[in-house]
């Protein structure tokens, strides 16, 4: 079980968060003006790296923020914990 | 004669408190302070068990954790517990324990003709024998499982209790031994928050043991003393009976405590058993080592035991497990045994595999006078169910061929040390990386991926200084890395000093016959893997040991391989040509022994296992007699009968009262969200399909919730209360589930949006009354001129006193009928119903529950989702197409209906079906086809979603979705029966089956 910090609560056990999928995709602003496959790759593709990897949890038996982390595929250490709309920090794993 | 094996004196035990216990049937004494183990072989009781596969007699191998033999069935009943380690058992007045896998009984077991049969039953026998044909292998699996078996799981619920504790520290020590009470102790004087595990009734670990003296004192005294210190100092916990058992991501570990299995009469108001779940910033491993056994013919003969364990037996417990003792050995340790068993009154020879050893533990051998044959190995060992003699053989100059002169002697125990395995297995867990260490011949711990140090033993750290002095330094270490870095300093305890020679590296014993010729020479314990499997596995071509394992089943019983796993993977390795560091290991996995089920659950059993959430009115519905469905974590009434009704009198009766006279329904867990802020209206028109800017106040409008995908999932009635505030409704199994939704959206991507969303589900208890005469019920409790269709039109809420209540009124409902769904903070909500009750009685007023409400919407083709669709179904499927906005703009899912996929023409649709026979009732998700076969495949083209009986329609009724259903109205198709009855001859209808204008609603 992971230990999460929440950036607004501080360090809580894994139970009280849920975890969100990849973080920084952005919802296109015209979704007219891009093709099937553009749209396609919105809904449907991730990049599900090994290594870094930038996802959105919810601290939802907590303060039911959302927020991001950076979390390391292969170790599970996970590196950052920030907020939604701070700019992803440059990690290493 | 009691206690025949038992020594004069010594030992931890208590002479003055004998306790009687029963074994097979059979009386026994031992002492307060045994084991059950101990107190067998006191009685001269080697023979224990049976084998798993051969059914060999078997005897008690270990003093440990790593027991593979000694498993019994522990207690009797409901508190039965099987494949329980005998070494591991606390002695107890009364302890009644039997032997497993053996019928008729111990002493003669019919199964024993496996082992005269073992030529036909080899390694992958079964995989190899029973794989092929795979339908028969439901026939095969029972008669193997019977044969095959450890013990058995009791029948009945579990009648104890288990806790379960989260605890925070910032040393947590593994293992109590001297390097983990030292570790405990500086880190501890360091002012560090510390927990001690340790699994055995009292700390010390080996130190219980030894003869050896520290600081001037016998090891045990000076055990008991460290742990008294430990207990004095307030940040530190001492935890016995407990064993560290897994070791998880980011330093999370569980412990079992063992809390009153030690107790012959437990007290009901303490758990049995404690799980704990520690997360510790960092961690000192301490778990000592497992001596290994050597692999030479007829090795699991009851009286062949471990040296460690029989000195285990002798110092601590005080029983002499033989009195004709050979100690084999390739290494120094087992020179202590020697002298131990020699000193407790034993006849004693060792043999060496090693040419002239040396050192202060050989040279106390032979100051003892013992006999010490050096460049030997046992070949032969003679007795079945107790080893009765063996016979030696002289090695060759390389010390690998037997081929000297065989000597021949008595003896009654076989104290056997093939060298010292670290125990890893926590170190592993938490990802570390093992090292092959040469001097040892074994695994060590190499780098650590988790915040963690090992010391001791388990370090490959084999002295008793080097294990104190290693405690000391991993303790203040791991301390400091806490963040407590001053005053722990400790001195070293001293001690005398041990100089021992090399181990010689010897895995299968030399012979001069070929392997399994002379006698099986076993590797695995347990699962009965012998040195000739490995040998067969390797010829057939398994080069990796994970094939290995699985192949053999080495390491794959309930042991996990504890004495096993080493010797297995030299053995590959000595056949590959390679070493054993190159073969590497199989990966170690949680937990360490087994944790039963009960102790994980803890508290979390029965009712407390998920909550049950009930409305204001449960009361009234148990009083009258409701049947209950379990929707989500809500208890919802589901019928009610009346005397003398079977379900479907029940369900027939409300819903024809709801047609033609008037019915109530408790609606009060629809989940209900508040959304409040000046941008609410846009934000719903993202959230829904359909247009929400021009709603008016106090009107409602139903919408569709969809994913990007385009797919359905989760639909409800929005109000608008105010300008910038509404209230939405969720179906009751959604409500969480569509308040994260929209959360999401609003913390994630639209947080320009100000909008705020608060769950009041429970603040609302909520009765939908329904049915011609539902305004006349309603009349009665309010100003009824309020209630004209003009004044309160269908669609819309009113807000207004309800039997003096304050109530939020909605013309909107689920059945079709004229409907009114009043809603009053949720401490009215039992007045409330009781009114509407009362004041219903003159109309005939009947309660319904769910079933009847999924008729009545079925009757008007309102779909529920998550039933009527699956997550793969659109709103055109659904023929929805008129609450799809084409022009107010962008929302969530809108541009996946164009997707290939959402816009091809054959998708599934929805449709009503007829059955040929209209008292046939379909079965739910039962497969549509165009074509009856005899017998699968078929091709399907669709399932039925919802069928019933509907006595306003006189018919059954069900709703469908159907590859191209709309263009298929009127066509007949078939459903086939699984269990090969006759199929259904269906007709395709529209999905609605009554008052298809909708007139009755709105009236």
């Amino acid at each position: 079980m992971f230990l999460i910090e929440c950036p607004w609560c501080g360090p809580r056990q894994q139970i009280e968060f849920h975890c969100h999928g990849e973080a920084h995709i952005a919802r296109p602003v015209d979704p007219d003006a891009i093709s099937d496959a553009e749209w396609a790759d919105y809904v449907f593709n991730r990049t599900n790296p090994k290594g870094v990897h930038y996802e959105r949890w919810v601290h939802n038996h907590g303060c039911r923020r959302w927020f991001n982390v950076a979390r390391d595929t292969v170790s599970d250490r996970i590196l950052a914990t920030y907020r939604v709309g701070e700019k992803a920090p440059k990690v290493t794993p | 004669m009691t206690q025949r094996n038992r020594l004069a004196e010594g030992g931890r035990i208590d002479r003055e408190q004998p306790l009687s216990f029963r074994f097979d049937g059979t009386h026994y004494e031992g002492y307060a302070g045994d084991t059950l183990a101990s107190a067998l072989l006191a009685n001269n009781v080697h023979l224990v068990a049976r084998s798993f596969k051969y059914h060999r007699p078997r005897g008690i191998l270990s003093a440990g954790a790593e027991e593979p033999n000694a498993l019994v069935q522990l207690r009797e009943g409901t508190r039965s517990e099987p494949n329980m380690r005998a070494p591991q058992i606390e002695l107890l007045e009364g302890l009644i324990a039997e032997s497993q896998n053996r019928w008729p009984s111990l002493q003669f077991d019919v199964g024993a003709v496996n082992n005269l049969l073992s030529r036909f039953l080899p390694s992958g026998f079964y995989y190899k024998t029973f794989m092929w044909p795979a339908s028969l292998w439901l026939t095969y699996e029972r008669f193997i499982r019977n044969a095959a078996g450890l013990g058995r799981a009791p029948a009945a619920p579990d009648p104890d209790h288990y806790d379960s504790r989260f605890a925070w520290c910032d040393v947590l020590v593994a293992g109590g031994g001297p390097a983990g009470l030292m570790a405990a102790l500086a880190a501890g004087r360091s002012g560090a928050r510390v927990i001690i595990a340790d699994e055995q009734a009292e700390p010390g670990g080996w130190l219980l043991s030894d003869t050896a003296e520290i600081d001037g004192m016998p090891a045990a005294e000076w055990a008991a003393g460290t742990v008294a210190q430990l207990a004095a100092m307030p940040e530190v916990t001492v935890l016995s009976r407990t064993t560290v058992a897994g070791y998880y991501d980011h330093n999370f570990l569980t412990c079992i405590e063992r809390v009153t299995d030690h107790l012959a009469d437990p007290p009901a108001t303490m758990p049995r058993q404690r799980f704990w779940q520690v997360r510790a910033k960092q961690v000192v491993l301490a778990t000592g080592a497992i001596e290994r056994p050597l692999a030479f013919p007829n090795n699991d003969r009851p009286g062949v035991m471990l040296a460690g364990a029989v000195r285990s037996y002798v110092n601590r417990y005080g029983v002499l497990p033989g009195r004709r003792a050979v100690v084999f050995t390739n290494n120094d340790s087992a020179y202590g045994t020697a002298v131990d068993l020699k000193r407790a009154g034993a006849d004693v020879t060792v043999v060496d595999l090693r040419r002239e050893p040396a050192g202060t533990l050989v040279d106390a051998a032979v100051g003892e006078d013992i006999e010490v044959l050096d460049g030997f190995a046992v070949t032969r060992v003679s007795g079945g169910k107790r080893v009765s003699g063996i016979t030696v053989r002289g090695l060759g100059d390389e010390g690998i061929k037997a081929s000297g002169t065989s000597r021949s002697m008595a003896c009654d125990l076989l104290a056997v040390s093939g060298g010292w395995n670290p125990t890893v297995h926590l170190f592993s867990q938490s990802r570390g990386k093992l090292r092959f260490d040469d001097a040892l011949a074994t695994f060590v711990p190499g780098a650590s991926f988790a915040a963690e140090r090992s010391a001791g033993a388990c370090n490959g750290t084999m002295t008793l200084a080097g294990c104190l002095e290693e405690g000391i330094a991993a303790g203040l270490a791991a301390a400091r890395d806490a963040g407590f870095d001053e005053g722990g300093k400790t001195a070293v305890p001293k001690t005398r000093d041990v100089e021992s020679a090399a181990l010689q590296p010897v895995w299968l014993v030399p012979s001069r016959r070929a392997i399994g010729r002379a006698g099986k020479q076993f590797v695995d314990f347990q699962n009965d893997v012998t040195a000739a499997d490995v040998h067969l596995a390797h010829r057939e071509g398994y080069v990796s040991v994970e094939h290995l394992k699985r192949y053999t089943t080495t390491g794959m019983g309930t042991d996990q391989g504890k004495t096993s796993n080493v010797t297995a993977l030299a053995l590959l390795a000595e056949l590959q040509g390679s070493t054993i560091g190159e073969v590497g290991t199989t990966t170690f996995r949680p937990p360490y022994t087994p944790v039963s089920f009960g102790a994980i659950a803890g508290r979390n059993v029965g009712r407390l296992m998920d909550p049950a959430r009930v409305t204001a009115m449960h009361d009234w519905h148990v009083e009258h007699g409701a049947r209950f469905e379990d929707v989500g974590q809500w208890k919802r009434p589901w019928y009610y009968p009346r005397p003398g009704e079977s379900m479907h009198d029940a369900v027939n009766r409300e819903v024809a009262a709801a047609r033609n006279s008037v019915v109530m329904l408790d609606a009060s867990t629809l989940g209900k969200i508040d959304i409040q802020g000046p941008d609410a209206a846009r934000f719903l028109n993202l959230i829904y399909t359909n247009a929400w800017l021009k709603l008016p106040v106090g009107s409602c409008r139903y919408g569709l919730m969809l994913h990007e995908d385009g797919m359905v999932f989760d639909d409800g009635v929005t109000t608008r209360l105010a300008e910038n505030r509404f209230l939405m409704t969720t179906t009751t199994g959604g409500a969480a589930n569509v308040l994260t939704w929209l959360e999401e959206w609003l913390q994630t991507e639209w947080t320009d949006l100000e909008v705020y969303c608060t769950s009041v589900t429970e603040q609302w208890a909520t009765v939908s009354v329904s049915g011609p005469y539902a305004r006349h019920v309603l009349g009665a409790l309010t100003d009824y001129d309020k209630l004209s269709p003009r004044d309160f039109p269908f669609m819309t809420m009113r807000e207004f006193p309800v039997a003096g209540i304050p109530a939020r009124v909605f013309r909107i409902g689920f059945t079709g009928e004229l409907s009114f769904e009043v809603n009053v903070p949720r401490r009215h909500g039992l007045a409330l119903w009781d009114a509407l009750w009362q004041a219903g009685q003159r109309y005939g007023m009947t309660p319904y529950g769910t079933e009847a409400m999924h008729v009545l919407r079925a009757e008007k083709g309102f779909v529920i989702v998550g039933q009527d669709t699956d997550g793969t179904v659109t709103p055109m499927d659904l023929g929805m197409d008129w609450i799809v906005s084409r022009s107010k703009g962008d929302f969530i899912g809108r541009r996946s209906f164009a997707r290939e996929d959402t816009s091809r023409t054959d998708r599934k649709q929805l449709v009503g079906l007829f059955t040929e026979d209209p008292h046939q009732v379909l079965v739910e998700g039962a497969q549509i086809v165009e074509q009856v076969r005899p017998r699968p495949p078929m091709k399907m083209i669709g399932h039925v979603t919802s069928a019933y009986y509907s006595p306003n329609v006189g018919r059954s009724i069900a709703l469908a979705l159907v590859k191209r259903g709309r263009e298929r109205l009127g066509e007949q198709l078939w459903v086939p029966r699984l269990d090969g009855g006759r199929a259904a001859k269906v007709t395709v209808t529209e999905p609605v089956f009554y008052d298809r204008q909708g007139v009755r609603a709105r009236g």
